[in-house]
């Protein structure tokens, strides 16, 4: 049974220099306890689409279509409904844990909040749990470091707490929004394996550009380019039998298969190229990639592609 | 290097280390000292008159160290009271308009359009009068003593705390930690008060003190110009005009509560700079 549906989610951002169409068109599923990777260049809206689904966003945006989360339309309730969804049963994991911790706050106390956030718990039993939340993200002496300052740790160990603050409240799914940005490479296999565990019984969103990172945690991987997806499929079938060109590119820039860039730049989000918006790119380009949009199709099962070449 | 685990130790530590701010320090809690136990410093009432001792100079007779007034009271002991008078207007005035400014400027700065449109026109209508001309307008209004004195100074003084606490939600409310709070499911008073409220304190901490300074010398100027406490209340502003009449014969009269006024805004001042030293985080020093 799907946790989470996306249906036909439009969500732009109105500016002075036109409608910025972060995200055009989405349609994805994630099921209960899977692990859905979103893979994409900077700027290709995957992280809007991530705050789109807990409705994180400036006041003026424009969002259409449905987000069904156990059977209600997250787009249609109220804000107060909504905050009662954050956190207890979506969470989200944001990039840059150095900035995403308030530094005036112990970091026990910040996740002790957290939790008083949703649950009826006094003080105390707040700070206990958070101590407990702190030794399950294996946080050395979490009684003692529960009481010190962000500053006093480090980018790897506020990433932990940050894991740590995200699944206080024992969500249902959890938004992880380039959760290894910014860590070196040891810290980064850490945080990939403890993010596994504490989420293995979870539903996860990942979203993030490392293609590594998602096919050692993800079931299922999709690949979005200026705001829409353009394939999805199974971690396997994406990296032994992808079809987009733009899947096949991204595989060829990875450093252990030849470091081949591609060419050209993502198109704005304001002022999309008609047809194919990847055709500009595209090695394989034909003349109706130039003139008509394509559709997503399912070629295999479960293996959904938009492109007239595949 | 000595770590605190405690940021505000820490800070203590710090501001230790600033000689001047350690000195304004110093001559404050030597003030709020006097303030206290005035009474049992004072050599004699500070409101009684003996016209038998009038005008006596300072440092002739032992009774009155200080000397006497025109009607003959002491003036240590009209100096040590008149601390106290100071001290609580600057405390209630500062107090009143943190508490006022600080809520209207976070407002203002979190929820922006049309509220902060509003409130913000209103602080620069306030701004565009000279301070002190709108404090004696203010205090003219509502009548003479005390109270028109600090509701007058009040009025003035919120527009400071709304703006800098303005400046500062308008770029804490950007911050990930608050997307953060708010990713948590964290409503937008929870995030003002638990999230923003503390990250703004260092900056009000600041003006506060140097505000100190900036009451306690208007406080003194209305005072001066008669819509302060009547007499015989023992307060700085309204000794140094009672002694304008003698400052011929008598200088003392006016010099010595002039010299009070400006070591109490000396000492404010030097620990406000000492704070803002500290507070400042631009000029933190990496040890």
């Amino acid at each position: 049974m799907n946790l989470l549906e996306i249906i036909d989610l439009k969500t732009h951002f109105p500016t002075s220099n036109g409608l910025v169409k972060a995200v055009d068109t989405i349609d994805m599923s994630i099921s209960e306890q899977e692990t859905f990777g979103l893979i994409g260049e900077t700027g290709c809206g995957k992280s809007v689409l991530g705050h789109s689904i807990i409705r994180l966003l400036q006041s003026d945006t424009v969002m259409k279509g449905k987000i069904i989360y156990k059977g209600k339309n997250l787009l249609e309730i109220s804000e107060a409904e909504m905050r009662n969804i954050r956190g207890e049963e979506i969470a989200m994991i944001l990039q840059n844990p150095t900035t995403s911790l308030n530094p005036v706050i112990t970091v026990g106390e910040q996740i002790a909040e957290a939790i008083r956030l949703h649950q009826r718990l006094n003080k105390k039993d707040a700070k206990q749990k958070a101590i407990e939340m702190l030794e399950a993200v294996r946080i050395p002496s979490p009684s003692q470091r529960a009481n010190e300052y962000p500053h006093e740790f480090s980018g790897g160990m506020k990433q932990r707490v940050m894991i740590a603050m995200g699944l206080a409240c024992d969500p249902a799914l959890v938004i992880a929004d380039e959760p290894t940005k910014g860590l070196d490479v040891t810290i980064k296999i850490q945080i990939v394996e403890l993010m596994k565990e504490v989420t293995a019984q979870k539903a996860m969103l990942l979203i993030t550009h490392d293609l590594g990172v998602a096919s050692e945690m993800c079931d299922r991987i999709a690949l979005m380019y200026a705001g829409e997806l353009v394939e999805y499929a199974s971690v396997i079938e994406i990296f032994e039998n992808p079809l987009h060109p733009y899947t096949i590119g991204f595989l060829d820039s990875l450093p252990g298969r030849g470091l081949v860039p591609i060419p050209g730049m993502s198109p704005s989000l304001i002022d999309l190229p008609d047809g194919c918006r990847f055709h500009p790119r595209c090695s394989h380009v034909m003349e109706i990639c130039r003139q008509k949009h394509p559709g997503m199709t399912e070629m295999k099962d479960g293996h959904f592609v938009r492109c007239f070449h595949a | 290097m000595k770590k605190h685990n405690n940021p505000f130790m820490d800070n203590i530590r710090r501001l230790s280390d600033s000689r001047p701010a350690t000195v304004g320090a110093i001559i404050i809690m030597l003030l709020c000292f006097i303030a206290v136990f005035a009474p049992q410093l004072s050599p004699n009432n500070p409101t009684t008159a003996c016209l038998e001792d009038r005008l006596i100079s300072p440092l002739t007779v032992p009774e009155y160290p200080l000397g006497t007034d025109h009607l003959g009271r002491c003036v240590l002991s009209r100096l040590l009271y008149g601390a106290r008078i100071s001290l609580i207007v600057g405390i209630i005035v500062v107090g009143i308009s943190a508490m006022i400014g600080i809520a209207l400027g976070v407002i203002s700065g979190y929820y922006g359009g049309g509220i902060d449109a509003v409130i913000m026109r209103f602080v620069d209508a306030t701004l565009s009068f000279p301070s002190i001309f709108l404090a004696v307008t203010i205090a003219g209004l509502l009548g003479r003593g005390l109270p028109s004195v600090i509701i007058a100074l009040i009025v003035v003084d919120w527009t400071a705390y709304a703006r800098i606490s303005r400046g500062s939600v308008l770029s804490l409310k950007e911050t990930e930690f608050v997307e953060s709070a708010r990713s948590l499911g964290a409503s937008d008073c929870y995030i003002m008060t638990r999230h923003i409220l503390p990250n703004i304190i260092g900056p009000v901490i600041v003006i506060g003190t140097l505000g100190m300074a900036y009451v306690i010398l208007s406080a003194a100027a209305l005072s001066f110009l008669g819509f302060g406490p009547q007499p015989p209340t023992p307060e700085w502003g309204a000794m140094l005009n009672a002694g304008r009449m003698y400052m011929r014969t008598e200088p003392y009269l006016t010099i010595i509560p002039g010299i009070a006024i400006m070591v109490m805004v000396l000492a404010f001042n030097l620990l406000g700079d000492g704070l803002r030293d500290i507070l400042d985080p631009k000029k933190t020093v990496i040890e």
